[in-house]
């Protein structure tokens, strides 16, 4: 309904529900989100600030539309307003400033932000980006802060999309946005850009959170919702965004190659039930081959940059060798077993380890991966972990200790929360109890 | 959602305007820093081509010189995007870009969604 000829009458609003034409303002703005805000941060030198106004544009196209019919040139309607709504704020400002007697700091503002106003709509976006980026991601927020902050400024999700995707009312995500902004206003954070060591120092927090969004979308223990693969789809863009803007962080690209090479399974990951099917059990021919590329393209520039042993390259070339392998059977697992070692080693954890003992299962035989199993039983993190009886209990199925097993997969069954997963475990448990009476 | 973008035009396609060349080059520039554009390329004449066909039963290689086509394809790129609004959104900016800068250019963008996720 959208597609108008140039030259064709202008769409009729009677035409459209009220609910379409929202739904095509919300995705023209969505399109021009990016250029806006990064070219109303410049003239404003405040992205908390350029936020605001961004958003005043939305509701002004959401005023003006429905009667008038989408513009000829929507971009150009969109940043002639967002330039108007941005000087009411200067002029405001200088109204402000002139009352406490500081006319002289104002002309210095308003030289250093007038040029911009022209050169705005034609800069590169790059280094605007970075700042954007890296300023909805500051550490000083906490991850949840940073996490609603990101998906409204880089990614122009409403803040009902934001509450929906999380599960949480529209008020708890409003409210996070407005307090943020407020803390990176008042700390004098709304306008910086990192650069060289500082960058790398702060890339962490960037990467958490969209590595935070992208799990969010990926792992949803429920719900259909398209907003949790929309999740994943904003943690990529962030990815692809971050690795033009920091092309020489290897982090960045090792974390777009996790992210991508995850995705690529989406397809295979469910059944027709939508039931989760586990890796080793999907159908490969289903994994989404140039998504795979994709992956390994930017896990090869990560080590390129010398980036082999950080913390999302490790795990990109853990998925790697999945992507890789034509079989579960195939899998090169004494790569596997070893790059979970020297993940373990760079961020010890109990989760990692057991990882390691299933990929050290499959490369060295199970006595081998049970001795690491049962140097975690008293770990609390894995405490009503349902994955370490059933790794527990496939390991001394294998070793022919089935009664042992039986116990094994029985106890995971109770902290299973998932039910096929709950099913599977008793049908494993029931097998167990089964070659206890066959064997000798 | 993926996109792909085919623009088609009739007949030999004149060189882009040097405007249009910066604004797509803009415009590019912008989205791959966004990350909604995955891949673009535009395409040598049709005359540089080759064809492989089927008809009656038979495979043929026409390696030029070609009938004049009534739609030649110019170049494609390739969008990762949430829906179709957005989609028609990103296409019509792009050859709002060609009303702009190429006076008297006429020809087609077609938006087709990949099949599968």
């Amino acid at each position: 309904m959208l597609a108008r000829e140039a030259g064709e009458r202008p769409v009729r609003p009677a035409a459209m529900t009220a609910a379409d034409i929202r739904h095509t303002i919300l995705a023209v703005w969505r399109i021009e989100q990016p250029r806006l805000i990064t070219s109303l941060s410049r003239m404003l030198r405040d992205v908390p600030l350029a936020e605001d106004v961004t958003q005043e544009t939305l509701v002004a196209a959401l005023e003006h539309w429905p009667a008038t019919g989408l513009p000829e040139k929507p971009g150009a309607w969109l940043m002639a307003v967002a330039r108007r709504l941005a000087l009411d704020h200067l002029r405001r400002n200088r109204m402000l400033s002139r009352k406490h007697g500081m006319v002289a700091r104002d002309m210095e503002q308003e030289q250093q932000a007038m040029p911009d106003l022209d050169s705005a709509l034609d800069d590169d976006i790059g280094d605007e980006m970075l700042r954007l980026v890296f300023t909805a991601c500051h550490p000083l927020l906490s991850p949840d802060a940073r996490t609603a902050l990101a998906l409204r400024m880089i990614c122009g999700l409403t803040t009902g999309e934001i509450a929906r995707a999380f599960l949480l009312p529209e008020a708890t995500i409003a409210q996070r946005i407005v307090r943020a902004k407020r803390t990176l206003s008042e700390s004098g954070l709304a306008y910086e850009t990192p650069r060289g060591e500082q960058l790398s120092a702060r890339l962490s927090s960037v990467l958490e959170v969209v590595y935070l969004i992208f799990n969010e979308g990926y792992t949803a223990a429920r719900g259909e919702h398209w907003l949790r693969p929309q999740l994943c789809h904003e943690a990529l863009r962030m990815g692809r965004v971050l690795t033009s803007i920091a092309p020489s962080e290897p982090e960045t690209h090792g974390l777009l190659a996790l992210m991508e090479l995850n995705a690529s399974r989406t397809a295979a990951r469910t059944d027709a039930a939508g039931e989760p099917i586990l890796m080793l059990e999907q159908d490969r021919s289903r994994w989404d081959r140039l998504q795979i590329r994709r992956g390994m393209q930017a896990l090869r520039r990560a080590r390129e940059l010398g980036g082999s042993g950080g913390f999302y390259v490790l795990q990109a070339a853990i998925v790697a060798c999945h992507a890789e392998a034509r079989s579960a059977d195939g899998t090169d697992w004494p790569l596997v077993s070893a790059l979970y070692a020297e993940l373990a080693a760079l961020v010890p954890s109990p989760i990692i380890e057991l990882n390691r003992a299933v990929a050290v299962g499959m490369a060295e035989g199970p006595q081998t991966a049970l001795s690491i199993v049962d140097g975690l039983a008293g770990e609390p993190a894995l405490q009503g972990y349902h994955l370490l009886g059933s790794v527990r209990g496939d390991l001394l199925y294998r070793l022919g200790r089935f009664d042992e097993a039986r116990a094994a997969f029985e106890a995971a069954a109770a902290l299973a929360g998932n039910s096929r997963e709950r099913d599977l475990l008793k049908r494993r448990a029931a097998a167990a109890k089964d070659a206890v009476t066959l064997s000798p | 959602m993926r996109f792909m973008y085919i623009v088609k035009h009739p007949g030999p396609a004149g060189n882009p305007t040097p405007e249009m060349m910066q604004a797509m080059h803009k415009l590019a520039d912008r989205e791959t820093k966004a990350g909604r554009m995955l891949d673009s390329g535009g395409l040598m004449p049709v005359q540089t081509g080759a064809q492989v066909r089927i008809a009656d039963g038979k495979l043929s290689l026409i390696d030029g010189p070609f009938v004049e086509a009534k739609e030649i394809v110019g170049g494609y790129a390739i969008f990762e995007l949430r829906d179709k609004e957005e989609a028609i959104a990103m296409a019509r900016e792009f050859m709002q870009l060609h009303l702009d800068h190429m006076p008297g250019w006429e020809g087609t963008c077609e938006v087709r969604a990949f099949a599968g996720p």
